[in-house]
């Protein structure tokens, strides 16, 4: 049972009454779990770097929590828009007779991974079917018995959400994972080839990810490294950037790059996109807390480290290069937030101050050597998703306050932070993203060569002068003649 | 009858149509146009790095006139859209052979 119902008030009437409310919940529940084991199967033991209730809960069974579980169909909901914010975000960075591809590189995974996610992702994600701290199983294939009869049956011990509501949220994570990666792909990847692209890579690499760091797998706190990503950090800001830039490296440059590069044709949808993802990233950090009565630091830790992310890229651009711009603006505080991603419920408020900075600065650096080197990842991928995700990373564990990384729910981390502070914390996070960098970068690559072997990567020159709008889709945006 | 062709910058075509009508020159056309001439292009600067935009937005007007009244119409063009900077922009003339009211038939001087 949840400390907040032991605690000092239960002379009260009310608080008899939530006693036994909370019992009766619980005996039903447990008859649940009985009749409808397989919903917990796909849990097992010490799922998910997150504490509900309260730090010092030991891990016994609670009952599913209201509250904690509309925290996560409601998280899931904001999670999802930003998808479509993600297309407005790179569409208006594009040629406009690429935005429509542009655009459904993102857009298109909500039916893709949706589905994929639901018939198998999940499981090979966090099922405990193949006993490997690599890969989960596929005995929760199709969403096979999470969460009982009813959908409500408790995540795991210690957890008071839904399994639905979780399998649903951590499935808005799986599709804008690779909707991150078309970033450095644009207007000049087949789309035949990003299909399969996105399909093998999310069984492939994504699902792994997430059981490595997530699903009680190696990389996480429950495995061997210890490593703690409050939510996605390597997962999905590393794992993407690192994927774009292997990608952009083997599919090559555009052909109009450097030399005949255009503007972004619309800055108000960078604006709106990067708005929308601001927005969402309330429910992609906030309800990875799982539980609402804590929820209100992550809440508050994402949107201060987007602020301090927006402030200081524009004031770098302002003295730099003389005028802050409306899309530096927008991309620091997607910066600040890439960077507060896996920190965010570990941390206090001036440390997200410091996280969302300092990610702003390496942000600027790494965009103005792209610019230098001339590396064709288009819309920054790498530069804000990889060098934004490393920075958080390796920050976590220089500012990870130690009574946000319960024992109960983090046991290795906390036993690495015991024994040699932030420092052994730090170098548990190198690790994992170090780790991660091999074998994003790896998968990636394979990936890629095989699907090569099958099918052109890449559209033709003429192809893309004709714009892939049209090529690929056999629409265009913009036609002044339908006015 | 005359047609004045006019490439100007596009904050000026308020003042230039204002300026036609208090002469009595009735009736424009305006395009969007980019072109670029002694003003070159602008550099535009997106995360760091430098856009060379080549061709700058510039309208395009079209005015048919009477012979007597072209020299009126060039100078309040030419007013209205002078702000002294390069990349005022330009004004052509050319004939026109003939003009049709397609409502009425009308032809030339009554057409216009």
């Amino acid at each position: 049972m949840p400390p907040r119902f032991r605690s000092g008030n239960e002379a009260s009437a009310l608080a008899t009454f939530d006693h036994l409310r909370v019992n009766l919940l619980a005996g039903v529940q447990q008859q649940h779990l009985r009749r409808y084991g397989m919903g917990l199967m796909a849990a097992g033991a010490g799922l998910l770097p997150l504490m509900a209730g309260s730090a010092h809960a030991a891990l016994t069974k609670v009952p599913t929590d209201g509250a904690d579980t509309l925290l996560m169909l409601f998280g899931s909901a904001m999670v999802l828009l930003m998808t479509p914010g993600l297309a407005f975000f790179y569409g208006g960075y594009t040629r406009s007779k690429n935005v429509l591809n542009t655009m459904m590189m993102s857009f298109f995974l909500m039916g893709l991974i949706g589905v994929l996610w639901v018939v198998i992702g999940y499981s090979l994600a966090f099922g405990t079917g193949f006993k490997s701290p690599f890969i989960g199983g596929l005995e929760a294939m199709w969403l096979n018995g999470v969460g009982g009869e009813l959908g409500d049956a408790p995540l795991a011990d210690g957890f008071a959400i839904s399994s639905s509501s979780f399998a649903l949220f951590q499935g808005m994570f799986a599709i804008i994972t690779p909707a991150l990666i078309s970033g450095a792909l644009v207007e000049r990847i087949t789309f035949k080839a990003w299909f399969w692209f996105c399909l093998i890579w999310s069984l492939l690499i994504y699902s792994p990810m997430a059981k490595m760091v997530w699903g009680g797998g190696f990389l996480g706190p429950f495995g061997t490294v210890g490593a703690i990503d409050f939510a996605g950090g390597t997962v999905v800001h590393i794992a993407s950037g690192v994927a774009a830039l292997v990608a952009a490296a083997i599919i090559g440059p555009r052909t109009t790059w450097p030399n005949n590069k255009r503007p972004p044709h619309n800055v108000p949808f960078i604006l709106l996109g990067a708005g929308l993802l601001w927005f969402g990233w309330f429910g992609f950090n906030g309800a990875s807390m799982f539980a609402s009565k804590t929820a209100g630091y992550p809440f508050l830790t994402t949107t201060t480290a987007a602020s301090a992310g927006m402030l200081t890229w524009c004031l770098i651009e302002w003295f730099k290069d003389g005028k802050p711009t409306a899309v530096g603006a927008a991309t620091g505080a997607v910066a600040g937030l890439v960077g507060i991603t896996p920190a965010a419920g570990f941390v206090y408020m001036g440390a997200s101050l410091v996280i969302g900075a300092l990610t702003a600065v390496a942000c600027t650096i790494a965009v103005r050597v792209k610019a230098a080197i001339q590396f064709d990842d288009s819309l920054d991928t790498f530069m804000l998703h990889g060098v934004g995700g490393t920075v958080g990373a390796l920050l976590t564990g220089i500012f990870a306050v130690k009574a946000l990384v319960p024992a109960d729910y983090f046991p290795l981390s906390a036993k690495i932070m015991e024994e040699g502070g932030n420092a052994g914390l730090f170098m548990a996070q190198l690790k994992a993203v170090l780790i991660t960098y091999g074998f994003v970068a790896l998968g990636t690559a394979l990936i890629l060569w095989v699907l090569g072997l099958f099918m052109k990567l890449r559209v033709s020159a003429e192809d893309e002068d004709r714009g892939l709008d049209f090529v690929a889709h056999g629409e265009e945006a913009y036609d002044p003649m339908t006015n | 009858m005359k047609m004045i062709t006019a490439l100007v910058r596009p904050t000026k075509v308020d003042a230039i149509k204002r300026a036609l009508v208090e002469i009595d020159v009735i009736g424009m056309t305006v395009n969007d146009a980019r072109g670029f001439g002694r003003q070159k292009g602008q550099v535009e600067r997106y995360r760091g790095t430098e856009y060379t935009v080549e061709f700058l937005p510039k309208a395009k007007l079209m005015v048919v006139v009477p012979d007597d009244k072209v020299e009126a119409a060039i100078t309040a063009i030419g007013d209205a859209a002078r702000t002294g900077e390069i990349g005022d922009g330009k004004i052509f003339v050319s004939p026109v052979e003939m003009a049709i009211r397609i409502r009425t038939g009308d032809r030339d001087g009554t057409a216009l």
